[in-house]
């Protein structure tokens, strides 16, 4: 049932994303590189912020978009990112407090109509759901995936 | 009554101490753990240590019964979650923040924090308004800087020695709320007439601020 879920899941990221969007990808980090390389690839406009330049090293050849050096917790910042165009804006910095403000400026000041948190602790990521900020979990995909994979092998 | 602190260094400490003063019960939560160390031994308040932006230890340190939360951390994102997950999760009633990049301010205010305050701001408003001015002595930003109360001393010379508040035409948006002389403070009306030696609350906008100090000493500001 769970696998179930996630194609239909997929199949619906699938046929939005069958148009080019602008997507501003916060954190340069595993995650943040990850995405930006993926959705650069899959012929996205994509500004990838971090505050250290050397972050930009992670990303492959295959990333056209822009980079933008800064603190996205700095308003400027987001500017630079030219946020307010942005059609979705992914916070996956290190930290889940940027990622949590990050999230809220861009849909509060700069009106993004389509944010995503990366939230590592699950107590925290619980009271943000309720502030209808779209949160992610890797801490609880993870224990979950491992929680229901030890449950069938019994 | 329970105030719970978050953050560290001498502000904390300065904090603590005054509110214990005052009666209330200060909770810190602080990352460090020698500065805990050494806070727990300085002050009669309860010190955790740990990241006061995880629900956990806002829970522990008493966040339901509190009747403030203080965010007062060097970094604008932790004070923010703090103060959110304060209101949110323990129905804290009043959050306070320190912002750090005086944008944030604005931000802040949109987001859910009872009160943020920008030392940044209130430094630069500070030097702007006052530098080169030996008669302004003192200077208040109230209501985040949307107000200012300042005080101004008279000496001979000035334009305004020896008119009274009906000649003295202060722009609107400004209003001299007291003489002081000597030990008498009075409330001044329209024939009161002012006098070398006064020390004048002017409260007035940020706008008309300079247009006031213009009218009262003449003085480009």
């Amino acid at each position: 049932m769970g696998i179930c879920r996630q194609t239909t899941k997929r199949r619906q990221v699938n046929r939005v994303m069958a148009k080019s969007l602008f997507i501003v990808v916060v954190g340069c980090g595993r995650l943040g590189s990850l995405l930006a390389n993926g959705l650069s690839g899959q012929g996205h406009s994509v500004v990838v912020i971090d505050r250290r330049a050397e972050a930009f090293d992670d990303l492959s050849a295959e990333f056209s978009g822009f980079k933008v050096v800064g603190d996205a917790v700095e308003s400027e910042t987001l500017r630079k990112a030219r946020a307010a165009d942005a059609d979705c804006l992914i916070a996956a910095a290190e930290e889940d407090n940027v990622n949590l403000m990050v999230a809220q400026v861009a849909k509060d000041v700069f009106q993004v109509k389509w944010v995503i948190a990366r939230v590592a602790e699950p107590a925290r990521e619980l009271a943000y759901r309720q502030l209808n900020i779209e949160t992610v979990s890797p801490t609880s995909l993870a224990g979950d995936y491992v929680l229901r994979s030890l449950a069938q092998d019994k | 009554m329970k105030v719970i602190i978050v953050g560290g260094g001498k502000v904390v400490y300065f904090l603590a101490k005054v509110f214990i003063s005052k009666g209330y019960q200060p909770v810190i939560i602080d990352q460090d753990k020698d500065e805990c160390l050494w806070l727990s031994q300085e002050l009669k308040a309860v010190v955790l240590n740990g990241d006061g932006s995880r629900p956990v230890l806002l829970e522990e340190a008493g966040a339901r019964e509190a009747i403030a939360v203080l965010a007062v951390t060097p970094r604008d994102q932790d004070n923010l979650v703090v103060c959110q997950l304060a209101s949110k999760m323990f129905e804290v009633e009043r959050t306070l923040a320190l912002v750090n990049d005086p944008e944030n301010q604005e931000v802040f205010h949109r987001l859910g924090v009872s009160v943020a305050f920008s030392t940044t701001h209130i430094m630069a408003t500070l030097i702007e308004q006052q530098a080169g001015l030996e008669e302004v002595v003192n200077l208040l930003p109230v209501a985040q800087g949307k107000m200012t109360v300042t005080e101004v001393l008279l000496h001979q010379g000035l334009p305004s020695v020896g008119r009274s508040m009906q000649e003295l035409d202060m722009p609107s948006g400004s209003l001299i709320g007291a003489i002081i002389r000597g030990d008498k403070v009075t409330v001044p009306r329209g024939p009161d007439r002012l006098q070398d030696g006064d020390r004048l609350l002017l409260i007035s906008t940020p706008e008309s601020y300079g247009p006031a100090l213009r009218c009262l000493m003449g003085k480009e500001v």
